[in-house]
């Protein structure tokens, strides 16, 4: 973890801390077993090939935990996640590097609430965002 | 004389959303329970690469404010497995369309309240919205599922939306 943020220090355009997380066959196995997505288009070649793909894909879901973790890393111990919203647009094949982002869009006060708006999404190593969304972390403040 | 199409086109305005389907937009599911385990906050947490102590270790979340380990984002427990009952296929897959294949399209979660392991959450789903369009693989029956999630004191903790491509 990083040291805390507080809603004082962001501001907008700031970009979120980059994660990066590299998805091969045990990954996908354990996000599986994680998350009772059994679907074999994520850890069977045969089958996945039999449905049209070139190989096993990422599953989306993964994604947006993925993205989940950068913000809560991002937001620290005393941060947390209100929302994470995305679109699977592109597939993430398996054996890749899938790589979170997100900039500041926004801040809000809201019931009490220090929130900061967040554009975020992911990309693979060559620049192809597959994952847009949007997401809100509520951070502490100094005062 | 003409020759026959290999494969006649659909007629002009023909849908695969039938006025049933469409009756369906709105009406709440059953409830359905899901057990917050606290192994399974942990193997979530793990496929997920997180390394934060409050993931896995019960006492560590606990001298950081939490009741037991916090369900990481995206967690919302599992339903009770029973083999004798036909399975949940995430919610949002039809059977009643010409479509063979799924893809996950899209989700969205908002959080209420904080979520650990323990917890008993009661959901219900309903249809929220029904769309056809034509994409880079041909014709697509897109739904949005909205899911509320509700913990063992009634209190709202999370809503769910995902969003299903069938084509």
């Amino acid at each position: 973890m990083m040291a805390q943020l507080y809603f004082e220090d962001i501001s907008e355009g700031q970009e979120v801390t980059t994660l990066t997380q590299h998805c091969d066959s045990q990954r996908l196995v354990y996000w599986a077993a994680g998350s009772g997505d059994f679907y074999q288009i994520h850890y069977d070649k045969d089958f996945a090939q039999r449905t049209g793909l070139p190989d096993r894909i990422v599953h989306g879901a993964l994604k947006h935990a993925l993205l989940g973790r950068m913000l809560h890393e991002w937001a620290g111990a005393e941060g947390s996640v209100k929302r994470v919203a995305c679109q699977y647009r592109g597939m993430d094949a398996v054996d890749k590097d899938v790589i979170c982002k997100g900039a500041i869009t926004g801040k809000r006060s809201e019931n009490g609430e220090n929130l900061v708006d967040v554009e975020i999404w992911t990309e693979t190593s060559e620049g192809q965002k597959t994952t847009p969304g949007t997401a809100t972390v509520a951070l502490p403040s100094r005062s | 004389m003409a020759q026959p199409k290999a494969c006649p086109e659909p007629a002009e305005g023909t849908s695969v959303i039938t006025d049933k389907m469409r009756a369906e937009i709105g009406v709440e599911s059953e409830p359905v329970t899901f057990e917050v385990d606290k192994t399974a906050c942990r193997m979530f947490a793990r496929a997920v690469g997180y390394t934060d102590p409050i993931y896995f270790d019960e006492e560590y979340a606990k001298s950081k404010g939490y009741r037991s380990i916090p369900a990481p984002v995206g967690f919302l427990g599992h339903p009770i497995y029973d083999p004798n009952r036909p399975q949940r296929l995430g919610g949002y897959v039809r059977t009643d369309t010409p479509f063979k294949r799924i893809l996950n399209g899209g989700t969205d979660i908002e959080y209420f309240d904080t979520v650990c392991a323990g917890d008993v959450l009661t959901a219900t789903s309903k249809l929220a919205d029904l769309s056809e369009r034509e994409g880079r693989l041909g014709p697509m029956l897109v739904t949005v599922t909205e899911s509320t999630y509700r913990n063992q004191d009634g209190k709202l903790v999370a809503r769910a939306r995902g969003t299903g491509i069938q084509y």
